[in-house]
């Protein structure tokens, strides 16, 4: 049987007072794209972020492919490596080419060199569509195409796992279909990942399970089908019947 | 015709002043720029007696009146057997003043990019000091070169203190000429003529490297 690839256990996190991660637990497969919905303020964003450790959850087990990782004894940088994110507002690089943008990782992080990197970053630019814009710098870029450099970029570091949040909802509706289009694409080829957004039509097509969360809780879980047409929870209802 | 005559005779003397005035100046930048550099860095790292000490530094520079370190330098230190000369004293007293101006310069551009740049990098394993020599500081460079150049030009004309531990720069020697000739008035507004082109110069060069690293943003992400 294989591992999960991620597992968390009991998670807990506050930012102050505000209890905003309240016991998540849930175990992500591999080659399992799992979506994540649930109001502003619920927690999602914060959740994504505590798997890759870019927060601290201050109580609970996170374990990345059979290991559970202490975040005070383990090289946080060697499981980030390893998890790509693709962030709402891209966050590309702005003083580097899109090129450079892609190799940066590869080349700074996993020492890969210059050439071979070039040649796998042109490879996943073709993917997304975007080999002929190598050489631009992202301010030419329209959305969407900044969002699939962006998945380039996380790609480039051969990730197990990949992490969404909310990558379409800072897109104008006419370029949301190019960006969903390349992560159904990815999600065929067996990529495990884990995305928060709003997008049902993506999530029907391409997800194993729907999350719904409430204010740091997990309150609802199942497949698309079950999630979108018989919600069960009166909060999964109200949450649906608002943003449908 | 007497004016264009006093200036032909004198001007020639203030070339060795003019000289000493350029490199007080820019070593004391450069000085300022390593001492504030680390002194931004010091200020946002999580080491809390690392940022006491950056703050501490930048206080006392920013609460005191820049003669007074200079003095301090100059004519106290050798009572505890540091002698320096006045040059030396002088290029070290401006570039540790300008260090706490421009490490000020520094964060604010280094906080003035945004965490998602930072997020970005860490989340594809980068370390913290790969981000900051990466994807920060090649930002924050481009955003700083405008109030680094006012402060550059601020320097230059600071650079005339020097002259009261008796460096023989710009200031000091058109006093000196101005009580040995009786033309105090004459030197004076002389060495204001010559502030004012070095500091146009100055401004020129600013202009001139901003202009570059806009429009080759690709040397600049390589050079650090
Ligand atoms: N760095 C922080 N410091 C303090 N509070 C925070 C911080 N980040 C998030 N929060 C708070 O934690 C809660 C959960 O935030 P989070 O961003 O995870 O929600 P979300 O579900 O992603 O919402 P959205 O749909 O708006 O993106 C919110 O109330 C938010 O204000
Ligand atoms: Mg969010």
């Amino acid at each position: 049987m294989s591992q999960p690839i991620v597992k968390l256990k009991g998670l807990n996190k506050w930012f102050g007072d505000l209890h905003v991660l309240n016991d998540i637990s849930l175990e992500i497969d591999p080659s399992e794209v799992v979506v994540f919905i649930g109001a502003s303020g619920s927690g999602k964003s914060t959740l994504l972020r505590c798997i890759n450790f870019l927060e601290e959850a201050q109580k609970g087990e996170i374990w990345i492919k059979g290991k559970e990782i202490n975040p005070y004894k383990e090289n946080l940088n060697r499981v980030r490596e390893k998890i790509g994110m693709v962030f709402q507002h891209f966050n590309l690089f702005p003083h580097m080419t899109v090129i450079q943008n892609v190799i940066e990782g590869p080349v700074q992080v996993a020492g890969t060199s210059r050439g071979k990197a070039r040649e796998e970053a042109m490879e996943l630019l073709e993917q997304v569509g975007l080999h002929d814009k190598a050489d631009e710098y992202p301010e030419m870029l329209s959305g969407g195409q900044k969002q699939r450099v962006a998945i380039a970029r996380a790609l480039a570091m051969k990730p197990e796992l990949m992490l969404f949040d909310e990558p379409t909802s800072a897109l104008d509706p006419e370029l949301v279909g190019e960006v969903l289009n390349v992560m159904k694409d990815l999600a065929k080829k067996g990529m495990t990942m884990a995305v928060v957004t709003h997008e049902m039509g993506f999530a029907r097509e391409v997800a194993e399970r729907v999350f719904y969360m409430d204010e740091g809780k997990i309150i609802e879980t199942g497949t698309p089908g079950e999630i979108f047409d018989s919600p069960q929870h009166p909060r999964t209802k109200k949450f649906l019947s608002q943003i449908l | 015709m007497a004016v264009l005559e006093f200036i032909k005779t004198y001007s020639p003397l203030f070339l060795p002043a003019i000289w000493i005035t350029i490199q007080l100046t820019v070593l004391s930048i450069i000085l300022g720029i390593v001492i504030g550099l680390i002194t931004a860095l010091a200020k946002l790292t999580r080491v809390k007696l690392l940022n006491r000490i950056a703050d501490l530094y930048i206080t006392v520079i920013r609460g005191t009146p820049l003669i007074v370190q200079l003095s301090f330098i100059y004519f106290a230190l050798p009572g505890i057997g540091i002698e320096l000369s006045a040059f030396v004293a002088g290029s070290i007293g401006l570039g540790i003043h300008n260090g706490a101006y421009i490490a000020e310069i520094f964060r604010g551009g280094i906080q003035s990019i945004s965490t998602g740049q930072t997020e970005a990098a860490r989340s594809m394993g980068m370390t913290q000091g790969q981000t900051m020599r990466r994807i920060i500081l090649p930002q924050a460079l481009r955003r700083v070169i405008p109030p680094l150049g006012n402060q550059f030009i601020i320097a230059l004309k600071d650079s005339s203190l020097a002259g009261l531990i008796t460096v023989n720069e710009i200031y000091m020697t058109s006093r000196r000429l101005g009580a040995s000739t009786y033309q105090q008035m004459e030197f004076y507004m002389l060495a204001g003529a010559f502030y004012l082109i070095l500091v146009t110069l100055f401004s020129v060069v600013v202009q001139k490297v901003e202009k570059t690293l806009e429009t080759s943003k690709r040397q600049s992400s390589e050079i650090l």
